[in-house]
This record gives structure tokens, C-alpha cells and sequence, in this order.
């Protein structure tokens, strides 16, 4: 075959998932990773962003402009794209509880980029469903969370018809331990949920409604089994045609066409020889793009130190020249589907639509997806699923090289750095901003952003599409803390089931199990009643898996465990200790902002006279920090490379004891 | 654990009375510690509380129902509903342990939560260590412990057989919780395995045509006049989910308190009890062994009831005839 003549497909969407410090910093970096390939925007905002608080609630303390890049209101969305033409880019913003406005931010700075509405291109990730059961931005209770999701749908149908309104997502679903079985089954059905409240809603002529379901698109996850996640893509593509089809009977097959993004799996990235983890993101990678028929539309890919911290320029420069090389230096594009045919293929794409289909019966059994996210159930199957993953690691059965097994390694020049490999973010990012957004509040017309306001009111109370009102308060120069303020007043809160009353899974190693067991209610009978344990999510961080986990074991080990779920205030997290007259307080922090809310933490125990209970932590820590916090009078730190939960509990077990003064190894 | 001097028992008898939260929490890990010191200094402080609790301030409420019902988001309700009319409120909330562990996920605490920081709310949890069938013995005296430091005093627990009793012989009024569309509170109401409590109420009200059928298939099962005489059981409705109705549970929980009070009741009703769990937790620390060397079940009831003196005294004092050659069952 001759090289010139061969047609080669275009190549997916190349993103790299940033943002960080301030709308100026992240801009620069918007600009320097265009300019070397990238195809598209994706824009990570600050927890303070995306839970809705402004930059300087106190709840914001210690998280603006940590994960992501912090806006506050159209100035910061103005610098954020500066010299970044609106029409002709393609945004990702993934936002969800605020999406509707972040997206109305959007509109307003293409208004003043001279650019029409009509013409933006982008997506807003907009699936509130799937953050009460993995991602943990949520704000409102699921219902109302449901109509602002519909609400920005059908806004977008009508007015900015090449935007795509919802993500509906399933990376986050593997991320929290789903199977391939239920990410296909819960993503589905959350696609249902809200094509069922798109149509209920009325917002749609039914003629037009074909549109609304062609908009639909996905975030779904690829793991390291890349043939079971090859036929996973498969499978999830001919059971949307056939959803689409038979429940809202489309027959254009162009809308019927299961569009889909992909960030690889990042739960499996290690801490350990961090290095492999190259090798596993181009794995991952080949899952979603060997199949021409069930190929990505837009593949971002995490980084080799993501167990570590943040990733540095460098890294994802890195990680996008995987992409690079897949699409143009191999001869995949060069060929139609290479697996069309093939038995062994069929056949596991089958077993995945069966498996898929049987949970969704079960999900509408249980009341439907809406439903099933406050009652629990799915949330206990994710917990229990992710359970059973670690139960297997800790077994041997499930093999992670340089985890639990192959271990020994040279020393590695990677980590060897004067950063240690990671991203620091300017500690005086927080401090600017809030500074600027003061600045800003001061200098802009307060009746105009009063009638805003009550216009926003009056359409969330009153159930108007909430988009209008949202555009109007974002020229207004309302503030982000402002909109979702509102709209908290008319909504309210929400806590979301926590999953972790799972029945027992079988223990990986059942003799050391045993042994903690024992040494548990041991120390239990020393001091005179069983030992409390308290698990606490300090501040804006959502990441649940290891607090769940730990709870779970630390109930089949023997402890009597106090956990609320994500989100508290160190001082929630003080009182609750103190109540409940535990005998030990374990933090997770996985968002950076441990320094700030294990010193939050400290003062409140002293204040109401609680500090001799001891305090551990566990999560992304890096060693520096760790040390730091030992020096203050942290027990123990834990993190990503802790994977063996009996020494975990066990060295939980040794605080306990020294703490109230019994042998340390008793 | 060992208290020191200044937390002598009158101290912290004082400081639970005058609503320290210190004090009651240490007070709580104090009456759960099974160790014989701990027992003996639990007693004492016992004791002294009692010398605080001659005006019965605060109303003691059972919440049973079957898993599910909604007692937890009820119960929050209930504490923004007190809150709001400026009283304190504490907690017990009583959760299952795992047989095979011992290990237990106290749940209830996530939906009782009303978000803002509040000294006026105080919630413990206890797993339910279930012996006998019943409430853990720990329940009562910790009971005693929040009603002196709280207006409203809550117990929730997962209310089957043994130990709804037991709830029942607890509390100065007892709510049952009843879970739409499940027909089991109506025949458990029918066969009288249910006690009859003093407020029943259909919870998930928003459910509609389900709630309101169970609503009146309770209120044709039900004897309205409630074994005690004098009180009609009211069958009411709430929604936790939408706040409907607890203003009414509330002022109908509140009746039954004036009721017990205006007919001095109160005192009475709680001595009564309190000798059944005194007996409970002499069996429970000393086993059978060591209430029949106090002469046995009948006659140590018969005794405890009929004296004059306080309670807690005296359960000191057989304490301590009981320590001097102790029996320990727990070996
Ligand atoms: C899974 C994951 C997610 C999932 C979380 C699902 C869930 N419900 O937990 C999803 C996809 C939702 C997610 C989202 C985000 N993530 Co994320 N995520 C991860 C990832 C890949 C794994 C974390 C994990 O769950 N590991 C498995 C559990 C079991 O391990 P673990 O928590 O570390 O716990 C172990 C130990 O640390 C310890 N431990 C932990 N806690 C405790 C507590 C106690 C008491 C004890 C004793 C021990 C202990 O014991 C455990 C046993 O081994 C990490 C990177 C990595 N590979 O570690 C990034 C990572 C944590 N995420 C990150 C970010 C930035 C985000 C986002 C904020 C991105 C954004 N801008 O929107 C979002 C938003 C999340 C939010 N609301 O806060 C960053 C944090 C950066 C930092 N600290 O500087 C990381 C490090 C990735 C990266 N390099 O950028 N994420
Ligand atoms: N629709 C509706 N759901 C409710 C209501 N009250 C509680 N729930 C839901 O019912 C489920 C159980 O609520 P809980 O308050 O935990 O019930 P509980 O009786 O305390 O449960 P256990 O302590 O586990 O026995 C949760 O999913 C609640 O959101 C209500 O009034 N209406
Ligand atoms: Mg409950």
C-alpha cells in the first residue's frame, strides 16, 4: 500500500483537563497548550466554584484556586478567555451544580467578545446524578438538581443548538469502583432520568424533541482490562441506539449516535513506581479508539504522577503526546472497525448488555434513578463493588505490578526533583483573588444586581426556565456565592447516603482480619467499652472512596464507626467527635487543603476542650506536608501507598493504645 | 477511665445539670465503660444527678418504627421544630452491631444533621450491643444523664419486639413510626405484639394515596384510649421530606407531657421504670448469680419499689454489696 494514498480518519478531540490558580494564570495556560496542539479547551474549576461559594467564604478557605481555576463572576470568566476567540473555540467546562451559570458566565463574554450565542461550541458536564454518587459537588436535593439540569437542556436546544448540554457521566462511577456492568446500567439510566424530565418538563415541543435527545453526549471511563472496556464502548453504543430508538423514537440513527469523551481510568494510577503508570494510559487509551464504530469524539488523558499531587505543565504535555502519537504516528486511523465480526467480541458485548439491562430493571424496581440516589441503593452497590476491589488486592487475586507484587525497584529520577514532581500552587493565589473579587463587587451597579437577583428568585420559585435570569445576573455582575445563594434559599441542602452500610464482604487475607479482630476488642475490654472510631471529610473535598473504605473495614474490624459522609466544617467534625466520645478521629483530605483543615480541626478540639482525642489523616499527602503534620501532633499519615487496610487498622489500633496508656503492641 | 479530682461526681453532676457539653459527653463515655471502677464511679454520679432532677424538667421520648420509616429524618424535624421554640434538645439514637464483628456503622447521626454548628443539640449514637433481646442497659442511665442537661430527650430505635418494650418502659412517651404501604405495624397492632404507644404516626405523607391508606387501615386497627387511661393515641401524618405535620407531632408530644405532668404522673411513671432497669443493669453487670444473692428478681423489684429513698442511692449501695466479693459473668 502506497503511504500518499491512504485516507486516514480525522483524529478524536485532544484535551488536557486544567486549571488552576486565577483566570490570568490559567488563560496563559490555555494559550501555551494551544499553541502546542492541543484541539480544545477543558476547564477544571476550584471546589469553591463548582459548590458555589465566592472566593472569600470561609468555607473557600484553604480551596481557591487549588484544583482549578476560581470564578467569581463575568470579570474572571473574561480574563479567563482573553485572546481566546469564543466562536471558534470548543469548550469543556466541567461544572455541574453551578453549570447553568458557568454556562450563563459563557454567554455573557461571548456577548462581549462581539460573538452570537448561537455560534458557541462546547459542552457543560451538567450531570448532577452522578455527584451525589461519586463526584460529591452537588448543592440542591436531587429534584431540583434535575429541573436546573433540564432547564440549561432545553435552553441550549432553543438557543445554542451546537452546544452539548449534559455529559452524561460514567467515568466517575469507575472512578468510585463501579464494574463495567453497572457504569453501562446507572449511566443509562441517568440518561433516562433526564430525557423522562426533559419531556415532563414541557420545555420541548415532542417534534422537536429528537434534538434534545441528538444533543445527549458522555464521559464514560477506560480501564486497564482494555478488551472487557473495548466491548464495554460496543456495548454501550448499541444499547443507546436501542434506547433512543424504542422509549423516545428517534429515527435518524445520526441522533442516535452514541457521541462520547473519555478520561482513562485514574483509580488504578499508583503511587507506587509511578512510572507505570505511562504505560497503563496508553492501554487505557486503546480501548476507546480501536473500535472505528464505538470510537471517542474527545480523549483526555491524567497524568504519570497522578496518585502524587497536581500535574505540572511538563507532565501534561506529556500525557497529550500520547495522544499524539496513537493518532499520527500509528495506522490506526487508516482502517474501518477491526473487531466487526469477531465471535469472541460479540459475545462479551453481549454478556455486557445482558448484565446491563438486568440492572437497569433492578434500578426502576427500586423507584427509578432519581429514586435510587436517595434511598441509597446505588450508592451501596458502588461501595460494595469497590469493596470487593480491594478485598482483591489485598489477596493477591487482582495483580497491580509494583503494588502487590514486583515491588522492589531502583530508585526512580522522576520523583527525584526539587518539586518532588508535582504542581505548587501559588499560595497567594487565594489571597489575590479575594482582593480582586472585593474590588469587583465595590465598582459595579448594585440595583441592577439587586433586580438580577430577584429576577433569579422569581424563576426558581416560580419555574421559569432558570437560563434567562442566569445571563441577565451574569452581566449584571452577580457573584457566583451570590446565584447559588438564591437558589440554596429556595432549594435548600442537601446530604447525600453515604453506601457504606454494606453487608461483609469476604476478607482478602481472613486470618489477618482475624487477628486485628481481636486485637480491637482487646484494647476495646482494656478501656472498658468497644472502640469508636470517627471518619471525617473535612471541607469542600469530595473524594469519599478511602473515608467509605475505611469505615467498612473498620467495621468488620470490630470498631463502632461514626461517619457522615463528605463535605463538614472542622468545627461540625470537632462536635461530632466529642458527642459521640470516640477514641479516635481519621481525616481524609485528597484535595490539597489538609495544612489549612487539620489546623481548623486542632482549634476547634481545643476550644471545646476535646484535644486529647488523637488525630490521623490519610490521602494525597505529600511527604513534606506529612512531616509537617507529624510535627504538629498528627498521629499518622496515611496515603495511596498505605494499601494493606489490616496494617492500616492495625496502626490505628497502636494509637488508641498509647493514647489512653496501655502497651503500644498489646 | 478514672475522673479526676476536680470532675469529682458532684462537680460533674453540676456541670451536666447546667448543660456543659464536656461534661455530658464524658458523662456518656463514662456510663458505657464496663469497667469496675468506671462502674462504681457511674453510680455515684448517678447518684448525685438524681439530687438535680427532684423538678422533672424535661420530656424523655421513645421513637420506634420499623428500618426505613424515616425516624432519623423525623427526628431532625422535630429538632428544627424545638429549636425553634428555644428548647434543647439531646439525642440517643441506638443502631444495630454486627454479630460477627462487633463492629457497627452508627447511621443514624448522617440524617439527624442540621447543618449549622448548634450547642443547643447534643447527639450520641450507641450501637445496640442487644443483650437479653432488649436495649442495651447503657440506654437508661445515659437517658438520665441528657435529661438532666436537655429540655428533649429522643431515643430513637429500630423498634421490634424486646425492644420496643423496652423503649415503652423507658419513656415518659413513646411515638411509633409506621412506613407506608407495609402492612406490618397494623397486624403487629392487631396481634398486640405492638404496645400501644402513646403517638402513632404515618411518616412519607408526600407518598399519597399509599400513606393515606395505611393512615386509616391504623386508625380502624386502633383502641384509641391508650392502656394508661385518660390519653387518646392520636394517628397523625407528617412528611420529614417536606416538613409537613411536625408542628402538630410536636404539639401533640407536648400535650401528653402536660397530661402526665397535670396528673403527677411523671414521677412516678419514671421510678416505676427505673426500677426495672435498675434490675436490668445489676443483671447485666452481675449476672443471675448476683441478683439472686440480692434475694432474687421478685423480691429485689418489690424492694426498689417500695422504698422511699433515691433510686441511685440505692442502687449504689447494692452495687456495692454486690463489689465486695464481686461475681464478674463477664470473664
Ligand atoms: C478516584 C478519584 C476521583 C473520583 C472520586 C470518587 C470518590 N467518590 O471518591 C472522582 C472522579 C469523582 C474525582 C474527582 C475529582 N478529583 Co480526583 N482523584 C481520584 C484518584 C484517581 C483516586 C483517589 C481514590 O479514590 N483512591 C482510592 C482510595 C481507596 O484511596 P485513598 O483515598 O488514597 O485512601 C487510601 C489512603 O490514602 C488512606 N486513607 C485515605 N483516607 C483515609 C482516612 C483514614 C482515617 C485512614 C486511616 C486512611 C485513609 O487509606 C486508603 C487505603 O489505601 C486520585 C489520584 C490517585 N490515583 O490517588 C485523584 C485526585 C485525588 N483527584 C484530584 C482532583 C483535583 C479532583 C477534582 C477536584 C478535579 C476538579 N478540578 O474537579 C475532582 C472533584 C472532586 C471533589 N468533589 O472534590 C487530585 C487532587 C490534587 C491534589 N491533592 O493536589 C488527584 C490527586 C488527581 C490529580 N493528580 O490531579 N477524583
Ligand atoms: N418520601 C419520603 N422519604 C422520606 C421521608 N422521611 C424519610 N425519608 C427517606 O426514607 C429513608 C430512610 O430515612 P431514615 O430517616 O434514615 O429512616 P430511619 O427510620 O431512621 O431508618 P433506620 O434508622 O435505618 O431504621 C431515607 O432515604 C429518607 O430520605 C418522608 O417524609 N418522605
Ligand atoms: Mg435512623
Amino acid at each position: 500500500m502506497s503511504q500518499e494514498t491512504v485516507k486516514r480518519d480525522r483524529p478524536w478531540l485532544m484535551r488536557t483537563y486544567s486549571g488552576h490558580s486565577s483566570a490570568s494564570a490559567s488563560n496563559e495556560l490555555y494559550r501555551t497548550n494551544l499553541s502546542r496542539g492541543q484541539t480544545g479547551l477543558s476547564v477544571a474549576f476550584d471546589l469553591p466554584t463548582q459548590t458555589g461559594y465566592d472566593s472569600d467564604h470561609p468555607l473557600a478557605h484553604g480551596e481557591v484556586g487549588k484544583v482549578g481555576v476560581p470564578i467569581n463572576h463575568i470579570g474572571d470568566m473574561e480574563t479567563l478567555f482573553e485572546q481566546i476567540p469564543l466562536a471558534q473555540m470548543n469548550t469543556s467546562m466541567t461544572i455541574n451544580a453551578t453549570a447553568p451559570w458557568l454556562l450563563a458566565l459563557y454567554v455573557a463574554v461571548a456577548e462581549r467578545q462581539g460573538v452570537d450565542p448561537s455560534q458557541l461550541q462546547g459542552t457543560t458536564q451538567n450531570d448532577v446524578l452522578k455527584e451525589y454518587l461519586s463526584r460529591g459537588t452537588y448543592i440542591f436535593p436531587p429534584e431540583p438538581s434535575v429541573r436546573l439540569t433540564t432547564d440549561l437542556i432545553a435552553y441550549t436546544v432553543q438557543h445554542i443548538p451546537k452546544w452539548n448540554p449534559t455529559n452524561i457521566c460514567s467515568y466517575h462511577l469507575q472512578e468510585a469502583g463501579a464494574t463495567p456492568t453497572q457504569e453501562l446500567a446507572y449511566a443509562l439510566s441517568t440518561a433516562m432520568a433526564i430525557l423522562d424530565a426533559v419531556q415532563a418538563s414541557g420545555q420541548i415541543p415532542p417534534e422537536r424533541f429528537a434534538d434534545v435527545v441528538g444533543r445527549i453526549s458522555f464521559f464514560v471511563n477506560a480501564g486497564i482490562r482494555f478488551v472487557e472496556e473495548t466491548c464495554k464502548l460496543r456495548a454501550f453504543s448499541r444499547l443507546w441506539d436501542t434506547l433512543t430508538g424504542e422509549r423516545y423514537g428517534v429515527t435518524d440513527p445520526k441522533q442516535r449516535r452514541f457521541r462520547y469523551g473519555v478520561q482513562v481510568n485514574s483509580l488504578g494510577l499508583t503511587e507506587s513506581q509511578p512510572e507505570n503508570n505511562v504505560q497503563r494510559i496508553v492501554l487505557e487509551m486503546l480501548s476507546v479508539t480501536l473500535s472505528k464504530n464505538a470510537r471517542a469524539r474527545a480523549i483526555q488523558l491524567p497524568a504519570w504522577n497522578e496518585a502524587l499531587g497536581l500535574p505540572r505543565p511538563w507532565d501534561q504535555q506529556w500525557a497529550l503526546r500520547m495522544q499524539q502519537v496513537l493518532a499520527l504516528e500509528t495506522d490506526l486511523l487508516e482502517y474501518g472497525d477491526l473487531l466487526d465480526g469477531s465471535p469472541v467480541v460479540e459475545a462479551k458485548v453481549q454478556e455486557l448488555m445482558d448484565g446491563a439491562k438486568a440492572e437497569m430493571a433492578r434500578v426502576e424496581a427500586h423507584g427509578g434513578m432519581v429514586a435510587c440516589v436517595d434511598n441509597g441503593y446505588i450508592k451501596r452497590e458502588l461501595v460494595q463493588s469497590h469493596t470487593r476491589r480491594l478485598r482483591n488486592i489485598e489477596s493477591g487475586e487482582l495483580k497491580i505490578v509494583g503494588v502487590n507484587c514486583f515491588q522492589e525497584s531502583a530508585e526512580s529520577p522522576l520523583t527525584a526533583g526539587e518539586e518532588s514532581g508535582i504542581m505548587k500552587v501559588d499560595e497567594r493565589a487565594e489571597r489575590e483573588q479575594i482582593a480582586s473579587l472585593r474590588a469587583f463587587r465595590a465598582a459595579r451597579d448594585k440595583d441592577r444586581v439587586e433586580a438580577a437577583l430577584r429576577q433569579l428568585r422569581d424563576a426558581a420559585s416560580g419555574g421559569d426556565n432558570i437560563m434567562p435570569a442566569s445571563i441577565e445576573c451574569a452581566r449584571a455582575g452577580v457573584t457566583t456565592g451570590e446565584w447559588s445563594e438564591v437558589l440554596r434559599t429556595v432549594f435548600g441542602e442537601y446530604r447525600a447516603p453515604t453506601g457504606i452500610d454494606i453487608a461483609p464482604v469476604a476478607p482478602g487475607d481472613a486470618a489477618a482480619l482475624e487477628a486485628v479482630r481481636a486485637r480491637v476488642r482487646k484494647t476495646g475490654e482494656a478501656l472498658g467499652r468497644p472502640l469508636r472510631l470517627l471518619i471525617g471529610k473535612p471541607g469542600l473535598d469530595g473524594h469519599s472512596n478511602g473515608a467509605e473504605q475505611i469505615a467498612v473495614k473498620g467495621r468488620d474490624a470490630g470498631f463502632e464507626i461514626v461517619y457522615e459522609g463528605i463535605r463538614l466544617t472542622p468545627a461540625q467534625i470537632a462536635r461530632a467527635a466529642q458527642e459521640e466520645g470516640v477514641h479516635l478521629i481519621g481525616l481524609s483530605v485528597l484535595s490539597g487543603s489538609h495544612l489549612e483543615l487539620v489546623q481548623e480541626i486542632s482549634r476547634e478540639l481545643q476550644q471545646i476542650g476535646a484535644s486529647d482525642i488523637p488525630l490521623v489523616i490519610g490521602g494525597i499527602i505529600p511527604e513534606e506536608d506529612a512531616q509537617r503534620l507529624q510535627a504538629q501532633g498528627l498521629k499518622a499519615v496515611f496515603t495511596p501507598k498505605d494499601v494493606d487496610m489490616n496494617t492500616i487498622m492495625n496502626s490505628m489500633v497502636t494509637i488508641i493504645r498509647e493514647a489512653n496508656g496501655l502497651e503500644p503492641a498489646g | 477511665m478514672s475522673l479526676p479530682e476536680a470532675d469529682s461526681p458532684p462537680a460533674c453532676a453540676a456541670a451536666i445539670a447546667s448543660g456543659d457539653r464536656a461534661a455530658v459527653a464524658n458523662a456518656l463515655n463514662l456510663l458505657d465503660d464496663r469497667r469496675p471502677a468506671a462502674r462504681r464511679e457511674a453510680a455515684a454520679l448517678l447518684a448525685h444527678l438524681q439530687q438535680h432532677q427532684d423538678k422533672p424538667g424535661g420530656q424523655l421520648i421513645g421513637i420506634t418504627g420499623p428500618p426505613g420509616a424515616g425516624k432519623s429524618t423525623l427526628s431532625a424535624s422535630l429538632i428544627r421544630v424545638w429549636r425553634r421554640r428555644g428548647l434543647r434538645v439531646a439525642v440517643l439514637a441506638v443502631d444495630p452491631s454486627s454479630p460477627i464483628s462487633g463492629g457497627a456503622l452508627l447511621g443514624d447521626r448522617l440524617r439527624m444533621q442540621t447543618s449549622a454548628v448548634d450547642d443547643g443539640v447534643f447527639v450520641r449514637s450507641l450501637s445496640n450491643r442487644g443483650q437479653f433481646g432488649g436495649l442495651s442497659a447503657e440506654v437508661w442511665p445515659m437517658s438520665i444523664v441528657m435529661l438532666a442537661g436537655f429540655d428533649m430527650v429522643l431515643i430513637e430505635t429500630v423498634g421490634v419486639g424486646q425492644r420496643e418494650v423496652d423503649v415503652a418502659r423507658l419513656c415518659d412517651t413513646t411515638c411509633y413510626v409506621a412506613q407506608p404501604g407495609s402492612g406490618d405495624s397494623v397486624q403487629f397492632l392487631k396481634a398486640g405484639i405492638l404496645e400501644v404507644p402513646h403517638i402513632l404516626v404515618v411518616n412519607k405523607s408526600d407518598m399519597g394515596a399509599v400513606a393515606t391508606r395505611t393512615l386509616s387501615e391504623l386508625e380502624s386497627a386502633l383502641h384509641r384510649t391508650h392502656p394508661d387511661g385518660h390519653w387518646q393515641v392520636p394517628v397523625l401524618a407528617t412528611s420529614a421530606a417536606n416538613g409537613t405535620g411536625i408542628e402538630a407531632l410536636a404539639d401533640a408530644l407536648e400535650q401528653h407531657y402536660r397530661l402526665l405532668q397535670s396528673r403527677n404522673e411523671l414521677v412516678s411513671r419514671r421510678r416505676s421504670y427505673q426500677s426495672y432497669w435498675l434490675h436490668k443493669r445489676l443483671l447485666e453487670e452481675f449476672g443471675t448469680a448476683g441478683v439472686d444473692r440480692l434475694g432474687g428478681e421478685e423480691q429485689l423489684l418489690a424492694e426498689l419499689q417500695a422504698q422511699d429513698m433515691n433510686l441511685f442511692t440505692q442502687y449504689e449501695t447494692l452495687r456495692r454489696r454486690l463489689d465486695q466479693r464481686p461475681i464478674n459473668t463477664r470473664e
